[in-house]
């Protein structure tokens, strides 16, 4: 309402002020509610070609084994576990929106959480294949991970980082996959509501639970978000903690450092929203949502991009520092090696991309234009997936025993298994677009300044 | 008895509505209940709502889930099938903090959803909503016909000088 106090600070716009709350319905529940449109079957058809790569390269991985891939000795870990980390950092930024974002009261956040949120999943999802698969026999692999009385009288060995990223991993999935759903509830029967026939109605119906927004259930609703919003806070950190510490608790120089887990989890939320802000950028377009995923949207997730792009770029100089400060032979081999060895091509382009590309965040004329800041995030992603790249094969391979120094080279099955990987994480983001409310609704309304048109006052 | 009986008013906003919601409470309305499309900032002190119970059970099921899975782990590597690692002592405790800690967030995370679920228990599919237009762009006071007090002049009146836009009787 409009005050005694004068707003210093003219603050622009959140959503579009023309918009109003049905609008949010119509403009948001279109896609679920017109036959999918010709752009749209053409990007399935192009991210489930990915796919089907991915399957047959699976295909090939199980039916012959693991030496399809280019591993071997010394090189153990590769592709398949740069790929594991890298997926799990996409979902890190979708957390951070929902949930960090959420407490500390952004309302920004609101037109983007849903969207990030679904990425979250869906990159959890994508990112659990390279393990289990690594693992040789996947069917096998449930077993072998979790707990459970069997004939064989033993357990998992819980001193190990590799049940911790189990555990990590699977919970993160799970209170992820809670969590966004209950987000979904309130717009669930506002599709329900809105619907035209009836197994549509049934459906969403059944979904949401059959809420009615009564006032007493919005009460413990508001409590629980707040809750899952509290327990993921400190769990996404712990995510990413534990996927450094299967490395971080190793002897190999150039791993065992206990700057792993924050700057792990710098970069993860460095390169989730890079993808969020790839695939946010092509979402606002193909689904006309620009009035409310804004500029202004955009560019706060850029200034989020420069911050956790400074802290990575931090990190990577003080791992260099602390290699030369501590007088460690093999910490300084390792280092020297990254960045002149055989692998300093991947070592030179995860540093211009992370540290040199985010600095053009710095000028506001380039934080709001979007080709700059797409093609900006592009790169980003880029330079994330070398940036494990370089951690895990760097110190693979020159081990301590320099006869059995090797090089590494991917296999296309390899190749075919991380294209494949973006074809599942694609296909589902799109079809999550076309059968689920893409943006909070009920979040953005609540966020919205509402014009009262007969007494023409503005409330805020 | 049944109580989808009343009276349906529906505002075209929510300080309207807040302000509705205060004046039949000074009326003694009881059975009343609000339906919004998105939560309303005030309107559960309007309401007279309490602070919803569900974190006591939250933190009821972490501090359990906490306490089980550290004893689990401890249990399974020290008594089970003991695994000494290194003549390390066989509860190294640090080693079972984080999977301690993924147990607390999986169990009071999971039970807060699921009490979630059972909160909108029962799930009526069949009864349609009061009006559609309550999780779109309007909201809504219902009030029970079974309130002692209800009494549907003296409400259409109250409602009437808060701005409502519509009055439904819902039979």
């Amino acid at each position: 309402m409009m005050g005694s106090h004068t707003n210093i600070i003219i603050k622009e716009p959140l959503i579009d002020p023309s918009k109003t709350y049905a609008d949010v319905g119509d403009d948001v529940c279109l896609p679920l509610e017109s036959f999918p449109t010709k752009r749209w079957w053409m990007l399935i058809s192009i991210t489930l070609s990915m796919l089907f790569i991915g399957v047959v390269a699976v295909e090939e991985l199980i039916r012959r084994g693991i030496g399809v891939w280019g591993l071997n000795q010394p090189v153990g870990w590769a592709w398949d576990i740069t790929n594991f980390v890298f997926w799990i950092g996409i979902g890190h930024a979708g957390t951070l929106i929902s949930a960090i974002l959420y407490l500390f009261r952004q309302k920004w956040r609101t037109s983007i959480n849903r969207s990030a949120e679904a990425m979250t999943i869906f990159a959890v999802m994508t990112a659990g294949l390279f393990p289990i698969l690594h693992t040789g026999r996947p069917w096998y692999a449930i077993f072998w991970l979790f707990p459970y009385p069997n004939q064989r009288q033993l357990w998992v060995n819980f001193n190990s980082p590799l049940i911790w990223d189990v555990f990590a991993v699977s919970t993160y999935f799970t209170i992820s996959l809670f969590f966004w759903y209950i987000g979904l509830i309130p717009d669930l029967a506002s599709v329900r509501d809105r619907a035209k026939n009836k197994i549509r109605r049934f459906v969403y119906g059944a979904l949401s639970l059959g809420w009615s927004g009564s006032a007493k259930k919005w009460n413990h609703y508001e409590m629980v978000y707040m809750l899952l919003a509290g327990l993921s806070t400190p769990l996404v950190l712990s995510v990413h903690s534990v996927v450094s510490f299967d490395f971080a608790v190793s002897i190999m120089p150039g791993w065992h450092t206990t700057i792993f887990p924050p700057y792990f989890v710098a970069g993860a939320i460095f390169s989730g929203f890079a993808m969020v802000m790839t695939l946010l950028i092509i979402a606002r377009e193909a689904f006309n949502l620009k009035g409310y995923i804004t500029i202004g949207h955009l560019e706060k997730m850029n200034k989020i991009m420069l911050l956790t792009g400074m802290m990575v770029g931090y990190a990577y100089i003080t791992e260099f520092f602390i290699a030369w400060y501590s007088g460690n032979l093999y910490e300084r081999f390792i280092f020297m090696n990254r960045a002149f060895g055989p692998f300093a091509w991947a070592y030179w382009t995860m540093m211009t991309c992370n540290v040199i590309v985010p600095q053009i965040f710095w000028f506001k004329k380039l934080r709001r234009t979007i080709p700059v800041m797409f093609v900006a995030s592009v790169l980003i992603n880029v330079g994330m997936w070398f940036e494990r790249f370089v951690i895990i094969v760097t110190t693979l391979h020159r081990d301590f025993l320099p006869s059995s120094w090797d090089y590494y080279r991917p296999t296309m099955y390899e190749v075919g298994l991380f294209i494949g990987s973006f074809g599942l994480f694609l296909t589902l983001f799109l079809i999550f677009c076309r059968v689920m409310p893409t943006i909070c609704m009920f979040e953005v309304k609540a966020v919205m300044k509402h014009r009262k048109k007969e007494r023409g006052e503005l409330y805020a | 008895m049944r109580n989808d009986k009343g009276l349906l008013a529906l505002f075209e906003h929510p300080d309207d509505l807040i302000s509705a919601v205060k004046k039949i409470r000074s009326h003694h309305f009881t059975k009343f209940d609000a339906y919004t499309p998105f939560a309303v900032h005030g309107l559960d002190h309007a309401m007279g709502l309490k602070r919803s119970w569900v974190p006591y059970v939250t933190i009821a099921i972490a501090l359990m889930g906490a306490g089980l899975g550290f004893l689990f782990q401890a249990w399974a590597l020290s008594t089970s099938w003991p695994v000494n690692v290194g003549g390390k002592p066989m509860v190294g405790w640090p080693a079972f903090i984080p999977v301690t800690f993924e147990l607390t967030i999986l169990t009071s995370g999971v039970s807060t959803s699921l009490l979630l679920f059972g909160l909108c228990w029962p799930f009526d599919f069949r009864k349609p909503s009061l009006d559609p237009r309550l999780t779109n762009d309007r909201f809504g006071l219902f009030i029970e016909e079974r309130d002692a007090k209800f009494d549907e002049e003296l409400l259409t009146k109250l409602l009437k000088e808060t701005h409502a836009e519509e009055i439904k009787k819902i039979i």
